[in-house]
C-alpha cells in the first residue's frame, strides 16, 4: 500500500476514533478498531462526522490533518507516561481504549490548555454530525434513518419537508398568573 | 480624493435598533441607507434544515470568544428573524439597579413609567399579543404546571406570534416559513422601504471616518454570498447622522477599530458588557411522573415526549422578580427549546460517573431528548465583559464559511453573578425534581464558557460620562452625529428578554435623532404612525415630542 494512502487512513481512523468518543457507537464490522463499540447503536462516526468534518462550509477540513497528527502525538505522550504499550498495526489513539481515549479528551478540550479551542471544535462538529447531521438535507437524513436523528427520536415532517404539529398543546391553563401582571401580560 | 456616495442617515444594521430607526427617519423625510452584514431572506427562504448552507447557518452568528460565546442574527432583520419572539417588557426595579459602581445604572430620564408609551409604541407595530394558554405547547404547559405543582406562580408570555398561523414546528431559529412570527420583515422594514429607504445586504461596514463638513464617512466591505470569509468588493457611503445598531456584539467592535481615524472612544466603548445573566438548565423528564404527579398526558395518552413540539419560549415563572430582593438574586426563568445544532453540545448527564458533556452516558441521555425541557436564566449578571482589541473585519475571525467565528470579548463571571446562577439552578432543581419530576443539570460552562442570545450594555446609555458611552438621547459622547440604538445602549441584565426594551429604547431614541438631523440641515421630521398607519400610540407620544415636530 502507498505510503500516502497508509498515512490518509490512519488519519481518517483516528479521527473517526475522536469522534466515537465524543459519542460513541457499536462497531461497523468484526474487527473495527476505530469506532471502540461502547454503545448500542451509531453513534458519531455513522452519524457522519467525517463529512461534517470534511466539509469545505464547516472550515475545519484545512486542519483536520494536523490535528489528526497531534491527536497521535498526545496519544503516544499519554501511553508513555500511564506505562500503556502501543498496538503498532494502528495510529496510537486507536490503540488506546475507550477509557483511555475518554481521559486524553477530557484533558485536550480542558479549558486549561492552551489548545483547548481546536479539540473543543473537533467535539463540536462531532456533535452537530449527531445531533443535526449538518452535512446533508435534515428531510433526507430522516427518510435514510440517520442514526443521531433516529436516536433521539426527531419526529418526521410532513409529506412537504415541512414540520407542523396539529396537536401540540395541554388546551388549558395550568398555572396561576402571578398576582403583579401588568394589563398587557408583562411583570410589573 | 475618491467620490463617495452621500446620504442623509446611514444605519448600521437591520435588527430592532436599526430598522426601527430607518423607518421613522425615513417616513419622516430624511434619506435612509441602512448596510446589513448578512443576507436578505423572506418566507420560502427559511428552511427546516440543519444543512450547513441553509437558512439555519445563512442568517446566523455564534462567536466564541474568551468566557462567552455570543449567538445573534445576521441578515435583514437582524435578531428578530431568529429570535424565538418572547416579548416581555422589563420589571420596573431594573430601571433603578446599581451594579458594581452602586450607583443609579438608567440616565435618570428613563424608568418604565417613562418608557411605557414606547414600550406601547412596539407593542402596536409588531405587533405583540399575549400568549393564551390553550396556545400554550406542552413544554410550556409542562413547566407552568410543575411550577403550580411547586407553588410558583407561572405566566404565558407575550409574543410577537401570530398564534393562526403558527404550526408550532420550533424552526423559528432558522427563520419563520409561515410568517407567524412577527419579525421586523413584516413591519418596519417593508414600511422603511415604502418610504424610500434603501437597504443593501451583504454590506459590511468596518470603520468610520470623518467628513470636511462635519458629517462621517462609513467604510464598508461586500461579502459573498455563501462564503463570508471572502470580500468581493468595497466602498464608502458619506453621510450626515450615523446610526450605529449591529448589535452589543458588533457595534463596540466597529467603533474600537474607527479609533485611528474618529479619535479616541468614550472608556465605555467595548466594556460593561451583559449576557443579561443568561444561564440554561435542561431536565430529563420521567413520564410516567408527569401523569402520575401532574396528571398530564397528551390526546394520545403519552404523557409528554414534546420537547421538539412548539414555538420557543412561552411559559415563565415571575416570582423572583421582586424589586424588594437584593440585587444580583432576582431572575426570571423561563421554559425553552434550543434545536440540535448548538442544543445538545453543552447539557450535562445528571449523575455522570465519566464526562458529564460527552461519551457513553451521553448517548444515552440523547435517546431520551424528547423528554427533555429547557430552563432559561435571565439574571442581573455584572457588567463584567470587555472587547479586547478587533479583528481585522467584523467583529470575529470566520472559522467557517458561515456562522461560526473567534471573536475578542472575555467575560469571567463575578461572584454577583455566580450567586445569581447558583440561586437560580436551586430554584430550577426545586420546581423540577420535586416528587421525582426530573433531573437537572445546567449546561457546562467548562467547553466555551457563558454563553449569551442577549448581548448587552457594551456601549452603553448613562448619566455619568465614566460608566457610559452615550448621553440620554444615545449620542455618542465627543462624536455628535453618531447615536447607538441597539442592545450595546442598554445599561444591563434586564432579568427578562431584551428586545421589547431594545425596541422601546430605539423607539424613544427617534425624536431626538430627527433633532440631531435637523439641526445638521435635514429636512424630517417626528410622527409617523405605526408601519401599518395605526396611530393611537404614536398620538400618545407627541405631546412627549418637542423639536422633532416642527415642519
Ligand atoms: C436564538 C435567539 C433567540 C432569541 N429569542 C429572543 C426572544 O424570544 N425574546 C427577546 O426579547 N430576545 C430574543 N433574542 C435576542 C434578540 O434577538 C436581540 O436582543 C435583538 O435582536 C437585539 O437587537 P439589536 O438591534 O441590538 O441587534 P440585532 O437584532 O442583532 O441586529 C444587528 C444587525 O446588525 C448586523 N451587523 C452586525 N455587524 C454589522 C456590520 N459590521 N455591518 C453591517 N451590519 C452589521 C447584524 O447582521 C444584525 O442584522 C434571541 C436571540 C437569539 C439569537
Amino acid at each position: 500500500m502507498p505510503r500516502e494512502i497508509e498515512t490518509e487512513q490512519a488519519r481518517t481512523m483516528s479521527l473517526e476514533a475522536y469522534a466515537d468518543t465524543i459519542l460513541p457507537g457499536e462497531r461497523r464490522w468484526p474487527g473495527d478498531r476505530a469506532v471502540a463499540g461502547v454503545s448500542r447503536g451509531g453513534g458519531a462516526v455513522a452519524s457522519g462526522a467525517l463529512e461534517v468534518l470534511r466539509s469545505a462550509e464547516g472550515g475545519m477540513a484545512p486542519a483536520l490533518d494536523m490535528l489528526a497528527d497531534g491527536l497521535n502525538e498526545h496519544a503516544r505522550a499519554y501511553a508513555a507516561e500511564s506505562g500503556i504499550e502501543l498496538d503498532a498495526d494502528v495510529p496510537p489513539f486507536v490503540s488506546l481504549h475507550y477509557p483511555d481515549r475518554v481521559l486524553l479528551v477530557q484533558r485536550l478540550t480542558d479549558r486549561a490548555n492552551p489548545e483547548c479551542d481546536a479539540w473543543i471544535s473537533l467535539a463540536m462538529f462531532c456533535t452537530i454530525a449527531f445531533d443535526a447531521g449538518s452535512h446533508t438535507s435534515t428531510v433526507e437524513a430522516l427518510a435514510a434513518g440517520h442514526v443521531g436523528l433516529t436516536t433521539m427520536g426527531f419526529r418526521a415532517p410532513d409529506s412537504d419537508g415541512l414540520w407542523r404539529f396539529d396537536t401540540y398543546s395541554y388546551g388549558r391553563q395550568l398555572a396561576r398568573p402571578h398576582p403583579d401582571t401588568t394589563p398587557s401580560g408583562s411583570p410589573s | 480624493m475618491t467620490s463617495s456616495e452621500s446620504t442623509d442617515v446611514l444605519v448600521i444594521g437591520s435588527g430592532f435598533g436599526g430598522a426601527i430607526t430607518a423607518y421613522h427617519l425615513a417616513a419622516g423625510g430624511a434619506r435612509v441607507v441602512v448596510l446589513e452584514r448578512g443576507p436578505w431572506l423572506t418566507g420560502e427562504d427559511f428552511q427546516h434544515d440543519f444543512k450547513f448552507g441553509s437558512s439555519s447557518t445563512r442568517i446566523f452568528d455564534f462567536v466564541i470568544g474568551d468566557g462567552m460565546s455570543v449567538l445573534s442574527g445576521n441578515c435583514v432583520g437582524g435578531g428578530s428573524v431568529v429570535y424565538f419572539a418572547a416579548m416581555p417588557r422589563a420589571p420596573r426595579f431594573v430601571f433603578d439597579r446599581k451594579g458594581r459602581f452602586n450607583r443609579r445604572m438608567w440616565p435618570a430620564a428613563v424608568s418604565r413609567d417613562t418608557l411605557e408609551p414606547w414600550y406601547d409604541r412596539v407593542a402596536e407595530a409588531l405587533p405583540v399579543t399575549q400568549t393564551a394558554w390553550d396556545t400554550v405547547p406542552f413544554s410550556g404547559g409542562l413547566f407552568g404546571a410543575a411550577c403550580d405543582h411547586a407553588g410558583r406562580t407561572a405566566n404565558a408570555v407575550p409574543a410577537a406570534v401570530d398564534t393562526s398561523r403558527c404550526t408550532n414546528c420550533n424552526w423559528m431559529m432558522s427563520g419563520c416559513r409561515f410568517d407567524a412570527k412577527r419579525s421586523l420583515l413584516l413591519n418596519y422594514l417593508p414600511a422603511a422601504l415604502a418610504h424610500g429607504a434603501q437597504i443593501r445586504p451583504l454590506h459590511e461596514v468596518q470603520h468610520l471616518s470623518r467628513t470636511d463638513d462635519g458629517g462621517y464617512r462609513v467604510h464598508y466591505t461586500v461579502l459573498d454570498d455563501v462564503d463570508y470569509r471572502v470580500e468581493v468588493g468595497g466602498g464608502t457611503i458619506d453621510a450626515k447622522i450615523v446610526v450605529l445598531a449591529a448589535g452589543a456584539g458588533a457595534t463596540p467592535v466597529i467603533l474600537q477599530r474607527s479609533e485611528p481615524t474618529l479619535g479616541a472612544m468614550p472608556h465605555a466603548v467595548g466594556r460593561y458588557f451583559s449576557g443579561n445573566g443568561e444561564r440554561l438548565n435542561t431536565a430529563i423528564f420521567d413520564e410516567d411522573r408527569i401523569r402520575d404527579v401532574l396528571g398530564l398526558s397528551r390526546p394520545d395518552g403519552v404523557p409528554y415526549e414534546a420537547y421538539q413540539i412548539g414555538k420557543g419560549p412561552c411559559v415563565a415563572t415571575w416570582d423572583r422578580l421582586d424589586g424588594s430582593l437584593p440585587e444580583y438574586e432576582r431572575y426570571s426563568l423561563e421554559q425553552l427549546y434550543f434545536p440540535p445544532g448548538f442544543g445538545t453540545i453543552l447539557t450535562q448527564v445528571p449523575d455522570a460517573v465519566g464526562p458529564s458533556w460527552f461519551g457513553v452516558e451521553k448517548k444515552e441521555l440523547l435517546r431520551r431528548w424528547q423528554s427533555w425541557l429547557t430552563i432559561f436564566t435571565m439574571s442581573e449578571d455584572d457588567n463584567e465583559g470587555v472587547f479586547g482589541p478587533p479583528p481585522s473585519s467584523g467583529n470575529s475571525m470566520r472559522l467557517s464559511q458561515q456562522m461560526l467565528g473567534r471573536g475578542s470579548l472575555r467575560y469571567e463571571p463575578t461572584e454577583n453573578t455566580l450567586r445569581g446562577w447558583a440561586l437560580s439552578d436551586a430554584e430550577v432543581r426545586d420546581i423540577l425534581e420535586r416528587d421525582g419530576l426530573a433531573r437537572v443539570m445546567p449546561w457546562t460552562n467548562d467547553v466555551v464558557g457563558a454563553y449569551t442570545v442577549h448581548p448587552l450594555a457594551s456601549c452603553r446609555i448613562g448619566d455619568d460620562p465614566a460608566t457610559s458611552a452615550l448621553d440620554d438621547r444615545h449620542e455618542l459622547r465627543d462624536h455628535p452625529g453618531i447615536f447607538v440604538t441597539d442592545g450595546s445602549a442598554v445599561p444591563g441584565g434586564l432579568t427578562v428578554n431584551p428586545a421589547m426594551t431594545i425596541a422601546a429604547l430605539a423607539e424613544r431614541a427617534v425624536p431626538g435623532i430627527v433633532e440631531a438631523a435637523r439641526a445638521r440641515g435635514v429636512d424630517v421630521r417626528y410622527g409617523a404612525p405605526a408601519p401599518d398607519g395605526a396611530t393611537s400610540s404614536r398620538d400618545a407620544v407627541l405631546p412627549l415630542v418637542s423639536g422633532a415636530r416642527r415642519r
